[in-house]
């Protein structure tokens, strides 16, 4: 991971379990954000990605372990630690009977801004968020895609240093999507961002580096590019066969679709690995070669798939 | 204090934006002009009235068992149903913010309903010569005895995303504390004043008689600051769950 005291490191967490009951929702996650940096956390429902963010926004603190923003605790020293983020919940929770513009002044003067500022600041995130039409709009009559610009405009309004922003795109049209990205790529050129997402070219395209996250643990951690090359790689299946080893091997070599098999004992059974070509299950066609040379197909199984699973699991595309 | 003064001031903005606020606020006009008026109007039972307050004073503590906890349930029940309270508690405000700038607001407003009702002492001032220090005193113990309503009102809406949920246990603490009173007499000696001195009635009548006694003052403002205490706690208390 990333090295520790390091002072250009924005956002930095060691060790982060949390609990919602006996089962853990995160455990022992370990990152760290550089400043200016937008990281994705990616993952599909359920991993622990709001849970890592709520706990980065100190609205609740980790079972165990440690997060410092801009060097201030996220427990000890909330107060500071929050004058100084931005935050966008998943749910987009806004006070619908407030009109725009005066649940942004709410919002302005909770962050302790001056009356003049929140005047200027609601002026220009209007404008970016493009919310120009509907300032004076109570906030339950405006549509979903609206909401999440009023939900991203409370979140910049005070301009934080750090912008944590939770599924910034989930239920919007595709359209307010784009814009949405554009937006977030914008205040990544000045803001530190953390952002999360199930969505796989999304992160690809917005953030500078990745964390895959699954069951609560960090499984990996790279840039969009290196991810991408990773997902290219090849699929192993590991088959256990009663025969005479070398024929087995050179059997298994030929079945097509198969590029490299490699033999392994294991407690004295003969056991191989087969390497596939990416997305191709070849399942069918080895087990019936192996039958068909009257050997005894013992076992059969996918191994190590946790990241490709967890890239299935993913949106790994866009239904528009 | 600008934050607790923005907190209030949305609050405010709520009550008299929205029918809820207005529906309490004539409900308990409606209910106290009833009793002023049982108390002043001659009948049968009574063909002389006095010019006194007396029946709207003691009808109105009935009144307040149901009528604050009306008006502070939204206050964080709702916060937590809608998820605003993760944009809140993520704002740089302290937990005691939050709950003294809510409880401000639903304080100004309580003041402002009683404010409407003082059209019944006026009634009496013009209409014959009513005796002026049980009103002074009669309204200080009304303040007092809805402030302290509204602050275990305050309580049970942290406790709970159910706005109904925190009306109906706030109903039910201001009830006990309201009819403790009368049960004094089922148990004997200390255990009977004890009981006496934990409810609201043993400290609210005097006030009623014209009589402001520092005790019943700091009885009241005890059980304020200690269910405003309670539920800055409690919200406290919930980051941790």
């Amino acid at each position: 991971m990333e090295e520790t005291q390091n002072s250009d490191l924005m956002i930095q967490a060691m060790g982060l379990t949390h609990f919602y009951g006996p089962r853990p929702a995160i455990e022992e996650v370990n990152f760290g954000v550089k400043r200016g940096e937008i990281l994705g956390f990616l993952g599909p429902n359920g991993a622990g990605k709001t849970t890592t963010m709520r706990i980065l926004t100190g609205y609740m603190p980790p079972t165990e372990g440690k997060v410092t923003l801009a060097d201030y605790d996220v427990v000890e020293q909330s107060l500071e630690v929050r004058k100084r983020i931005g935050y966008l919940p998943e749910t987009v929770p806004l006070h619908t009977e407030m009109p725009v513009s005066s649940y942004l002044k709410y919002m302005g003067t909770l962050r302790g801004m001056p009356a003049r500022q929140i005047k200027r600041r609601i002026g220009d995130v209007i404008e970016v968020c493009r919310l120009q039409d509907y300032h004076k709009t109570i906030i339950g009559k405006l549509s979903k895609g609206f909401r999440q610009r009023v939900g991203i405009a409370q979140a910049i309004l005070h301009e934080p240093e750090v912008l944590v922003l939770d599924e910034p795109t989930i239920g919007i049209d595709p359209i307010q999507v784009v814009e949405t990205r554009r937006l977030i790529q914008d205040l990544g050129k000045e803001q530190t961002v953390v952002l999360s997402s199930h969505i796989l070219p999304e992160v690809n395209m917005i953030c500078e580096r990745v964390l895959i996250i699954h069951e609560g643990h960090i499984v990996a951690e790279d840039t969009p590019g290196n991810l991408a090359q990773r997902l290219q790689g090849v699929d192993q299946l590991q088959v256990e066969v009663g025969g005479p080893a070398q024929e087995v091997l050179s059997v298994l070599r030929r079945v097509p679709g198969v590029t490299e098999v490699t033999q392994r004992y294991n407690q004295g059974r003969n056991v191989y690995i087969v390497h596939v070509e990416q997305g191709k299950d070849l399942r069918d066609e080895i087990s019936r070669a192996v039958v068909s040379n009257e050997w005894s197909l013992l076992s059969m199984q996918l191994v190590s798939m946790s990241l490709e699973d967890i890239f299935l699991r993913l949106t790994t595309h866009e239904e528009l | 204090m600008r934050t607790i003064q923005a907190v209030a001031w949305k609050e405010i903005q709520v009550y008299f934006g929205t029918p809820i606020a207005y529906i309490v606020g004539m409900i308990f006009l409606a209910l106290t002009g009833i009793v002023f008026a049982i108390g002043v109007v001659p009948s049968e039972n009574n063909p002389f009235p006095e010019a006194t307050l007396d029946s709207f004073f003691t009808w109105t503590s009935l009144f307040l068992i149901f009528l604050p906890p009306a008006l502070t349930m939204r206050l964080l029940a709702e916060e937590q149903k809608l998820g605003t309270i993760e944009l809140l508690l993520t704002s740089p405000v302290r937990d005691w913010e939050v709950i003294i700038g809510k409880y401000t607001a639903s304080f100004v407003f309580l003041l402002a309903m009683l404010a409407l009702t003082l059209y019944y002492p006026l009634l009496l001032y013009i209409f014959a010569e009513p005796d002026l220090g049980p009103l002074y005193a009669g309204y200080l113990g009304l303040v007092l005895y809805g402030a302290a309503a509204l602050a275990i009102g305050m309580l049970t809406s942290t406790i709970t995303s159910n706005q109904i949920v925190a009306l109906i246990v706030g109903i039910g603490v201001i009830g006990a504390l309201y009819v403790v009173h009368f049960s004094t007499d089922l148990v004997g000696g200390v255990a009977s004043v004890l009981i006496g001195e934990i409810g609201f009635q043993s400290h609210y009548e005097d006030f009623g008689r014209g009589v402001i006694d520092t005790k019943h003052v700091v009885y009241f403002l005890s059980v304020i600051a200690v269910f405003l205490f309670l539920a800055i706690r409690s919200l406290e208390f919930r980051r941790w769950r």
